[in-house]
């Protein structure tokens, strides 16, 4: 099994966390795909998008499309955020504009990372981790592309110890700006879901989202707690840090 | 006050982790009830496109209901707003002479006060649902759609029910429902007017149906010599047998039941053979806006059938109850609700208040996109220029710009690193200037990368 695939890294994965991008990349050569990275991506518009700012939405979401359009092959996204944003919020905030069929062209090609993996029974022996893995089901992967259960198969696939976390599904409190703009909400509902990793009993906890692990380790960190957030790409290529 | 303002007070009192407690609960109940029905799915399906049908022709339906409602006997009358509805009923007890009125749950006449309207008068009025009634001598407001009293603990019943109606203390709930049962028995059989709520009306026939579990609607539509049920203009469905429908999906996503132990139908008042039943019945059809939110990009809100699915899953609820969405629907229906139907300085960041997760889409009988209407919302408000997030414009247009110059993104990329470094200890950076300091305050951010992937992609693959 080989071809092309694209690789659109996200803009947080761009600026936070490359070692995402680079285990996506070293997961897919592994198996035989010729990984290529559109230059020019930047972000997808899913931070204007939420807030309510179309018309910012749309100019980055128009950027997007033009890039990833003139590419070919499965666009491979290691988020389910962003994934969810272009499958079916880019086409229907470029609705009626120039871009519109080039969004939904886009859309159809726009693969999530572990959909991918599941998808192609991509090999994933080589993982590794430093310990018990609990997976946090990040909202859009699990309810806007239906990623119910897809992470944690993987993870069991793979042979990394895995424990159960209560209350997996429910909401980390992120929600993008959501967390600046009702901070006390965002970090109690986050308090719930620290409590839930630590109670699991979990050492490293796993998502698809890097938003959401960004916020999850934020908090880990600022209680002292020795848990750790790791990004599935990053246990499933065997390089979590 | 807003809601920001509203939940900060709110977030860990006991009112809220009784609430949590209690959200909780009902949900594990319908999503149990589910898995148990396997038409669940068609059914859903099915009960939204009888809800968006009626939507998009209300106008032909409530037409026919009101026909059929007077053919039997009933008086129709369409109120506006609030105000007319509340004239209107005050108005009629008053000519009938009407010194106590009995209530089952209804939230649209709390929404109008309609209470509030008819003590003006000095009448009695009481209310029957036992958690209403518990709201009522507490001089509280619902929390829950319904479940109005979720907030509460057995405890405070007991204490409420000791000092308000000299009953011994008690925590039972068996008891506790038991004292209610005694005292409300004796003002049923005194009242000369019942008012209820309606959840479905049918216009083939004018037949209207109200669930409960505790069969208070149907001695206040059937025992008092008047009946008055008010409802919300989009409550109508074309007929008997859509209901049947909209009652299987119902009670199985608001309580976990198959079925409301009451299904109360009422079809106008009392005719010459039958036993019982009240001398009169109006019907309240009441606007309130609706027609206003039906023309707007909202419009499929009104498809909501007050399940309360939506505020039990919803974790932006359980963290801060009902009362603080400070309005009378709260939970997700009431984020997008209260803003277009209850006009309100307090509502403007209602859209906000919600991480768009998408468990209340999951959730909802009627498959309302809750999550795409507060998104709606929140652009109409920036659109209009009233967000209270218009801070956010500036940093998101800069944002946008850099976004769309591929150069700028990869300086911005740079600079990132650069601050990382700078401001980052150990990997995770403490403090944050500005509205970004709202982050810092309960949390660290990991510190952005000294090299981006892009850098990386460059430095190991050339471009």
């Amino acid at each position: 099994m080989s071809g092309v695939c694209q690789l659109f890294v996200t803009c947080l994965v761009d600026g936070f966390s490359p070692g995402v991008g680079v285990a996506t990349v070293r997961l897919l050569e592994r198996a035989g795909y010729e990984v290529a990275f559109p230059f020019d991506q930047t972000c997808c518009g899913q931070p204007a998008f939420n807030a309510g700012y179309a018309d910012q939405a749309t100019a980055m979401a128009e950027h997007t499309v033009e890039v990833l359009d003139a590419t070919y092959g499965p666009i491979i996204v290691p988020s389910g955020s962003c994934g969810d944003m272009l499958t079916h919020h880019t086409p229907s905030l470029l609705a009626g504009r120039p871009l519109e069929d080039a969004a939904l062209r886009v859309a159809a090609r726009t693969v999530e990372l572990t959909r991918f993996l599941d998808d192609n029974g991509i090999d994933v022996s080589g993982a590794r981790s430093d310990g018990t893995v609990a997976f946090h089901r990040s909202c859009h992967g699990l309810r806007g592309l239906g990623l119910d259960g897809v992470g944690e198969d993987l993870l069991d696939r793979s042979g990394v110890s895995r424990c159960e976390l209560e209350g997996a599904d429910e909401c980390c409190g992120f929600g993008g700006l959501f967390s600046i703009e009702m901070p006390e909400v965002s970090s109690a509902m986050l308090e719930t879901k620290l409590k839930a990793i630590e109670a699991s009993g979990a050492e490293v906890v796993v998502g698809g989202d890097v938003s959401c692990l960004m916020h999850i380790e934020g908090g880990l960190h600022r209680r002292g707690s020795s848990v750790r957030a790791a990004h599935i790409a990053e246990i499933l290529a065997g390089e979590e840090a | 006050m807003s809601f920001r303002e509203r939940a900060t007070v709110a977030l860990g009192s006991p009112k809220t982790l009784a609430t949590d407690d209690g959200a909780r609960r009902l949900a594990g109940k319908r999503d149990q009830a589910v898995a148990e029905y396997p038409a669940m799915d068609a059914m859903r399906d099915r009960a939204r496109e009888i809800r968006m049908h009626t939507l998009a022709r209300l106008d032909e339906y409530l037409g026919p209901l009101a026909d059929q409602v007077e053919a039997r006997g009933g008086t129709v009358f369409f109120a506006s707003d609030a105000a007319e509805a509340n004239e209107y009923i005050r108005r009629l007890a008053a000519d009938r002479g009407v010194e106590t009125i009995v209530k089952s749950k209804s939230m649209v006449t709390e929404e109008i006060e309609l209470n509030e309207a008819l003590e003006l008068d000095g009448r009695r009025v009481v209310e029957t649902d036992l958690g209403e009634f518990i709201i009522q001598l507490a001089h509280d407001k619902p929390s829950h759609i319904i479940a109005p009293v979720l907030h509460k603990t057995r405890f405070e019943i007991g204490e409420l029910f000791a000092a308000e109606i000299d009953a011994a203390y008690t925590d039972d709930p068996f008891e506790l429902n038991a004292i209610a049962r005694r005292y409300l028995r004796e003002i049923f059989l005194s009242a000369d007017m019942g008012v209820s709520g309606v959840n479905f009306a049918a216009a083939d026939s004018g037949t209207m149906v109200t669930v409960t579990n505790e069969g208070n609607a149907r001695l206040c539509t059937t025992a008092p010599r008047i009946h008055v049920a008010v409802m919300g203009m989009e409550r109508v469905v074309p007929t008997v047998e859509d209901m049947q429908v909209m009652l299987e999906v119902l009670a199985r996503s608001a309580t976990g039941q198959r079925l409301s132990v009451y299904t109360n139908f009422v079809t106008g008042s009392r005719r010459p053979d039958d036993a019982d039943g009240p001398e009169e019945f109006h019907l309240v059809i009441l606007d309130n806006g609706r027609s206003r939110v039906l023309g707007s990009r909202s419009a499929e809100i009104l498809g909501c059938i007050r399940c309360g699915a939506c505020l039990n899953i919803c974790p932006v609820y359980r963290h801060t109850g009902g009362h603080a969405y400070g309005g009378t629907y709260s939970g997700p229906i009431g984020a997008v609700l209260a803003p277009v139907l209850q006009k309100d300085d307090g509502f403007s960041d209602l859209p906000y208040a919600s991480s768009l997760c998408g468990a209340c889409r999951d959730v909802c009988p009627i498959r309302l996109d809750i999550p795409s209407m507060l998104l709606g919302l929140r652009q109409e408000f920036t659109e209009a220029g009233e967000t209270d997030y218009g801070w956010l414009g500036p940093g998101l247009s800069a944002y946008a710009r850099v976004a769309t110059t591929p150069f700028l993104w990869r300086a911005f990329l740079a600079a990132g690193g650069v601050f990382g470094r700078t401001v980052g200890r150990d990997g995770y950076i403490t403090k944050l200037p500005f509205h970004a300091g709202n982050w810092t305050t309960t949390r660290d951010l990991p510190a952005p990368a000294t090299q981006s992937f892009h850098a990386w992609w460059k430095e190991h693959r050339g471009t």
